[in-house]
């Protein structure tokens, strides 16, 4: 057993059958935010530094809105999938595990508090 | 268990043996910037955040992403922002089999590192 390298305990086991997906969420996520990177960036700039008014009552508004909400779901969704290879790249064993549920649970949490405050702002 | 017998095998030449090239350099890049992203995007999720709550804590996030450094990180963001939009535009092209041969795919390089610099220029300048 010591001698058996990893590719001779795979062989013959077949594929997981889902190695397109991330591949996949990926294509579809970075298309979404082709169309949401512009939009966000031209109506999330203008109101950086703006006072709080200004600001609480443009994000009340429907476009700037949606926009926000969208580009910080399908932001962080992106984030979550490409990050996962990051750390699949550098690291192994139980530092893998731990690093791609922390960063699985600070995407979420991201999203979460993002769609929140927006939700309130808007609402 | 994955890596019980990593350690005392021969590994093939890596990274390391390469001289830099633009096609790898604006990979690592693409990396880099997508990751970095992290950092401003949750200034601005604290942003929304603090926004909704009160306008004191508004104050508070909002005084520190238009500080200095708020701004330095700012500004690179945007600029992080263009160049893995762009780059995410050459691998959409990839994707479909287009543009791999090495002229094309260093032009594209290219593209992508003067394009993010315009593209953030303008956008300083337009807001």
């Amino acid at each position: 057993m010591a001698f058996v390298t990893d590719r001779k305990r795979a062989v013959g086991l077949g594929s997981a059958k889902e190695g397109t997906h991330h591949f996949w969420s990926m294509t579809v996520s970075s298309v979404g935010l082709l169309i949401l990177v512009p939009l966000f960036i031209f109506t999330f700039g203008p109101m950086l530094g703006e006072p709080h008014e200004a600001v609480v009552a443009y994000f009340a508004r429907p476009f700037p809105a949606i926009v926000a909400a969208l580009m910080i779901l399908v932001g962080f969704m992106h984030f979550k999938g490409g990050v996962q290879t990051l750390i699949e790249d550098y690291t192994g064993g139980m530092t893998r595990k731990a690093l791609i549920i922390g960063s699985i649970c600070l995407s979420y949490a991201a999203i979460a508090t993002g769609l929140f405050a927006i939700a309130r702002i808007a609402l | 268990m994955a890596d019980v017998n990593r350690g005392n095998r021969p590994l093939s030449p890596h990274l390391t043996i390469y001289r830099p090239q633009l096609t790898s350099m604006t990979s690592i890049l693409t990396r880099i910037t997508g990751n970095a992203l992290i950092v401003g995007a949750l200034l601005v999720v604290w942003w929304f955040l603090a926004a909704a709550t009160s306008p004191e804590s508004f104050a508070v996030a909002d005084g520190v992403i238009t500080s200095w450094f708020g701004d330095l990180v700012m500004t690179l963001s945007l600029w992080a922002l263009w160049y893995h939009t762009l780059a995410g535009i050459r691998h959409l092209i990839w994707d479909t089999g287009r543009a791999l041969d090495i002229p094309t795919a260093e032009k594209l390089g290219w593209a992508c590192i003067g394009g993010s610099v315009v593209l953030t220029i303008l956008t300083l300048l337009a807001i």
